[in-house]
C-alpha cells in the first residue's frame, strides 16, 4: 500500500461518483470481507466463466473476454488487462439466492403419529456479489417478485437477499447474444445496486468509476482508497456506456410482444422450432429468472424418517404437468411454447414485467442453438392474426 | 276453428315463435295422452308414425340387450321432445320407450303431420328446423356420454 | 449488521407461519363412497393449529414418506376444526392414502386458493353445476347456502356422475332434498335397469331447470370437458358469464406460487384459481396442451 491515497473529506452520499484506481479494488473485496460477507464473483472454471468464492480480486478473469454465439461459447484473451472484459457466464446468481436444492424440513414417525422437524434457523450466510451485470440485477428483483411478493413470502429467499451486497458492474462491451437494450435492463446498471462500477483503461490508466447507489455503499467505500470523480472520468464511462449499447448481438422486438404471442398460440413455427428442441433443460437452467422448483419427499429404509427437499425442476421435463394420469404438455412443442410463451407475455400478466431480461445464455447455451429473438421475430414476420383495428402493431 | 289444444302447444317452448296457422295445422294431429310407469310407449322396429312432446313425467330411451337386460341410455323429461324417427324413412323406431313416471305428453300423428308438410313447404321447413334442433343437442349429448368424461383415465 | 427479521406475513386463515411446513392431523374417520373414491375426516392434532377456511380452498395432504397431493376440502366452513377431504385414487400418494386408518397422522398445508364466492348469490337464484367428483369441492360452499338459505333466492343443484353408483353423498342429497328448499336434479352418463331417475349428460339439464337466468350466480366444477360445455349451455340460458365461475386443477408441488407447477397460460391455479371467474380463463379452457 504504498501510494498516496486521496480520499474525499466529506462523508459520501447515495449518488456520489468516486474513481477506484486499479491496484485498490482489493481494498474493495477486503472491506467486504472485513464486514461478515462471503464474495462471489466470476471466475474461470473448466473454460467458462462461472460465479464463485473470490478469495481475492486475482481470482478475477483479468485479460479475458468470451465469444459466444448459438450453442458456442469460447474464451478469448484480451489485448489489454480489463477485469470485466467479458459478459455473462454459464449459470446466473439465482443459485445463491434460491439454491439447486434445500431441505425444508424432516420428519418422524412414531407409531401412529409423525413429528415435523424444521430446519434450524442458522444464521445464514451473507453474500456480497462482485460484479453483477445490469441484466442480472433485474433478474434479481424480478425473482423478487415471484418470492417476495406474493400471499407467501420465502424465508429463506428474504433473509439472503436482505443481507446481499450488490457490487455492479456496467458492461464494457456486449456479448454475442446480448440484447439487454431490447429488454430496456441494460447496458447501464440503473438501480438495485450498493456500488456501480464501470471499468476505464485509458491512456495507460486502469480505473473504476464507482457510483455510490445506498447508505451501506456509501459506508463500505469508506474502507476503501478512492478519489473524487471529474468531468471527464464520468464522459469516458458514457462513452463505454454508449459503445455498448451500440454494439448488442441481438435485438428483441418487444412492441405489443405481450398480444402478438397470445394471437399465436397455434402457430407453425411453435412446430418448427419443436423439431429442434431437445427439451434438455438447458435453457432453463441457465436462465437468471427461471424460477421453478419440484419438492421430493424421501424416507429412509426403515420408514420412520422422512424428509422434504426442494430442488430446481424445469417445464421442460414431460411430468412437469402431470396430472391424472398423463401430462398436459405432452409434447416437446407444447413445452418449448409454454416456456418462451411464459418468459415473454404470460409473466408480464402475472409479474407485471418481462421475464426476459436480454443476456442471452439459454442461446448460448442450448446445444442445438435455438434463438429466443429469432423464434419471437418469426411469429411477428407472420402474425397468423393481424392486430385488431385501431391497434397498430408498432403499438408499444 | 281453436282446436282446444291450441293454447297448449303455443305455450311449449319446442313451438315458440311459430306461424299461427302452422300451430292450427300441428293442433290439428295431435292429442293429449298419458302413460303410467312401466308403459312401453314404442317399440323398436315399430312403424314411427308419432311423435311426443313430455308435458310431464319421464321416459326412458332404452335398448334390449341379451345379458344386459333392458338398458337405458337417455331419459327425455318435462318438455322435452321424444322421437324423430317420423320423420325420416324408413319410419321405423331406432329403440324402445318406457315411461319411467306417470307422465302427461302431447301426441302428434306423425303419418298426417308428414302428409302437411309435404302439401305445405313453409310448415315443412319449420319442422324440420325445429327437430334439427332437437337432433344436434341429442348429438352432442350422446358425444359427451361416450368421452365417458368422468371416468378414471389413470 | 444483519437486521432483525421481521415477523415473516401470516395468513390471515392459517395459523402456521412456515407455509411449506405440514401440520399433523389425525384421522377420525376414512369413508369408502365409490369404488374408487373415499373421504378422510380429520382434526389437528394440536387443537390450536386449527384454522379456517372458504368453501372450494384447499390444503396440500402430506403422506408420510410418500409424498403430497392437493385435495379440495369438502367439509362444512361452519364447522372447523374437522376437515373432510373426498379424493379418488390416481396415484401412489392417494393409494397409500386410501390404506391408512383411524389414528393415524398425516400432514395437511393450507387452506390455499381462492373461494366460491357465495356472498355475490345473495338475492339471486344460484345454480350449481357439478361432475363427478367436482361435488366435492362443492358441497362447502352447499353448506353455506343452506346455512344462510334466507339470503339466497332459488337454489338449484345439477349433478351428473358416470354411473348411480359413482354418485357421491347420495344420503345427504336425499336429506337435502327434503329437508331444505333446495332443487336437485342427478343424472347419470349410464345405468343398469335398476336406476329410475335421469339418464344423460348433465347439460342438457340446463335448458330447464328452475332459475332465472337474468338473476343468477353459477358455480361450476367437474372434469374440464363437462365445464366448458355446462358454460356453454349456461351463457346459452342467458347466465351471465360474470356471475359464473368454475374451479379448475393443475399439477402442484407447494400451493403457493413457488413451484411453477400449476401454471394454466398468465394463471397459477393455486393461487389465482383454484375458482377462477369465466372471464380469467375462458379463452385458454379448450386449447391444447396449455
Amino acid at each position: 500500500m504504498g501510494t498516496i491515497q486521496v480520499m474525499t473529506s466529506e462523508p459520501l452520499q447515495v449518488g456520489d461518483n468516486v474513481v477506484i484506481e486499479r491496484e485498490h479494488l482489493e481494498h474493495l473485496l477486503r472491506a467486504l470481507v472485513d464486514r461478515g460477507c462471503e464474495v462471489i464473483g466470476p471466475t474461470i472454471r473448466e473454460g467458462a466463466i462461472v460465479y464463485d468464492h473470490l478469495a481475492s480480486t486475482e481470482d478475477l478473469p483479468e485479460g479475458w473476454t468470451d465469444e459466444q454465439a448459438g450453442g458456442k461459447y469460447q474464451l478469448k484473451r484480451r489485448k489489454d488487462n480489463a477485469l470485466f472484459g467479458y459478459v455473462v457466464g454459464t449459470h446466473a446468481w439465482k443459485r445463491f439466492l434460491c439454491p439447486p436444492q434445500q431441505r425444508l424440513w424432516q420428519a418422524e414417525r412414531n407409531g401412529k403419529g409423525l413429528q415435523i422437524v424444521p430446519e434450524a434457523r442458522t444464521a445464514e450466510a451473507r453474500y456480497a456479489f462482485f460484479g453483477v451485470r445490469a441484466c442480472e440485477l433485474h433478474a434479481i428483483t424480478i425473482q423478487d417478485k415471484v418470492f417476495l411478493d406474493g400471499p407467501f413470502v420465502d424465508r429463506n429467499y428474504r433473509a439472503r437477499r436482505e443481507g446481499l451486497f450488490l457490487v455492479a458492474v456496467n458492461c464494457g462491451q456486449a456479448g454475442g447474444n446480448c440484447f439487454c437494450v431490447s429488454m430496456n435492463t441494460g447496458p447501464r446498471a440503473t438501480s438495485g445496486y450498493d456500488l456501480a462500477l464501470t471499468e476505464i483503461l485509458q491512456d495507460g490508466r486502469h480505473y473504476f468509476l464507482t457510483e455510490i447507489g445506498t447508505t451501506r455503499g456509501a459506508e463500505v467505500m469508506s474502507s476503501v482508497p478512492h478519489q473524487a470523480a471529474g468531468d471527464d472520468d464520468r464522459q469516458r464511462a458514457e462513452r463505454v456506456l454508449d459503445h455498448t449499447t451500440r454494439h448488442m448481438g441481438q435485438r428483441l422486438d418487444t412492441r405489443g410482444i405481450k398480444e402478438l404471442l397470445y394471437r399465436n398460440y397455434e402457430h407453425p413455427q411453435w412446430d418448427n422450432v419443436a423439431e429442434r428442441c431437445l427439451s434438455c433443460a438447458n435453457c432453463t437452467l441457465v436462465c437468471p429468472t427461471c424460477f421453478c422448483t419440484t419438492v421430493e419427499d424421501t424416507t429412509n429404509l426403515n420408514g420412520n424418517h422422512a424428509e422434504r427437499w426442494r430442488r430446481w425442476d424445469s417445464c421442460f421435463t414431460v411430468d412437469f404437468s402431470y396430472i391424472h394420469g398423463g401430462s398436459v404438455r405432452a409434447t416437446p412443442r407444447s413445452r418449448y411454447r409454454q416456456w418462451m410463451m411464459h418468459k415473454l407475455a404470460t409473466w408480464i400478466d402475472q409479474f407485471g414485467v418481462s421475464g426476459c431480461v436480454g443476456c442471452g445464455r439459454c442461446i448460448t447455451w442450448c446445444p442445438v442453438g435455438i434463438d429466443i429473438t429469432a423464434e419471437a421475430g418469426a411469429i411477428r414476420a407472420s402474425d397468423l392474426v393481424k392486430a385488431p383495428a385501431g391497434q397498430s402493431k408498432d403499438s408499444a | 276453428m281453436i282446436h282446444t289444444l291450441e293454447p297448449i302447444l303455443k305455450e311449449h317452448p319446442f313451438f315458440q315463435g311459430m306461424e299461427e296457422r302452422h300451430i292450427q295445422l300441428i293442433a290439428g294431429c295431435s292429442m293429449n295422452v298419458r302413460f303410467e310407469p312401466g308403459h312401453l310407449i314404442f317399440h323398436e322396429g315399430d312403424a314411427a308414425d308419432h311423435f311426443y312432446l313430455i308435458r310431464e313425467g319421464l321416459v326412458s330411451v332404452q335398448f334390449v340387450i341379451p345379458h344386459r337386460g333392458l338398458t337405458t341410455v337417455l331419459t327425455v323429461g318435462n318438455g322435452e321432445v321424444l322421437g324423430w324417427s317420423w320423420l325420416f324413412p324408413p319410419y321405423r323406431w331406432h329403440f324402445d320407450a318406457r315411461a319411467q313416471q306417470p307422465t302427461h305428453a302431447l301426441a302428434f300423428d306423425g303419418k298426417c303431420l308428414r302428409g302437411k308438410c309435404e302439401e305445405d313447404h313453409d310448415l315443412g321447413y319449420d319442422i324440420y328446423k325445429r327437430f334439427m334442433q332437437v337432433v344436434t343437442e341429442r348429438l352432442e349429448a350422446t358425444r359427451l356420454q361416450l368421452l365417458d368424461m368422468y371416468g378414471n383415465h389413470a | 449488521m444483519a437486521t432483525m427479521l421481521e415477523e415473516p406475513e401470516v395468513r390471515a386463515a392459517g395459523l402456521v407461519p412456515d407455509p411449506m411446513l405440514p401440520t399433523p392431523y389425525l384421522i377420525q374417520r376414512a369413508k369408502q363412497e365409490t369404488d374408487d373414491t373415499f373421504t378422510l375426516e380429520l382434526l389437528p392434532e394440536d387443537s390450536s393449529r386449527a384454522f379456517s377456511f372458504a368453501p372450494g380452498q384447499f390444503n396440500m395432504l402430506y403422506v408420510f414418506g410418500v409424498g403430497e397431493v392437493p385435495i379440495s376440502i369438502s367439509s362444512d366452513p361452519d364447522d372447523v376444526p374437522l376437515l373432510k377431504h373426498t379424493t379418488r385414487v390416481v396415484g401412489t400418494v392417494t393409494k397409500t392414502m386410501r390404506q391408512l386408518k383411524r389414528g393415524e397422522a398425516m400432514g395437511i398445508r393450507g387452506p390455499f386458493g381462492t373461494h366460491w364466492p357465495v356472498e355475490e348469490g345473495v338475492g339471486r337464484d344460484v345454480v350449481i353445476v357439478a361432475g363427478g367428483i367436482g361435488l366435492a369441492p362443492l358441497r362447502p360452499a352447499l353448506y353455506r347456502l343452506i346455512r344462510e338459505r334466507e339470503k339466497y333466492r332459488k337454489i338449484v343443484l345439477l349433478y351428473g356422475t358416470r354411473s348411480p353408483e359413482d354418485m357421491l353423498y347420495r344420503q345427504e342429497l336425499e336429506q337435502w332434498r327434503g329437508k331444505f328448499d333446495l332443487e336437485i336434479q342427478v343424472t347419470v352418463d349410464r345405468a343398469a335397469s335398476s336406476w329410475r331417475g335421469n339418464v344423460g349428460v348433465v347439460t342438457s339439464m340446463i335448458p330447464r331447470a328452475p332459475f332465472d337466468p337474468s338473476n343468477t350466480l353459477a358455480l361450476v366444477c367437474g372434469p374440464e370437458v363437462m365445464m366448458r360445455f355446462t358454460v356453454m349451455e349456461l351463457l346459452r340460458r342467458g347466465v351471465a358469464a360474470e356471475h359464473t365461475y368454475l374451479s379448475a386443477e393443475r399439477n402442484m408441488k407447494c400451493g403457493i406460487g413457488w413451484c411453477g407447477h400449476c401454471q394454466l397460460g398468465p394463471t397459477f391455479v393455486c393461487k389465482d384459481g383454484p375458482v377462477f371467474a369465466l372471464h380469467r380463463i375462458a379463452a385458454i379452457l379448450g386449447k391444447s396442451e396449455i
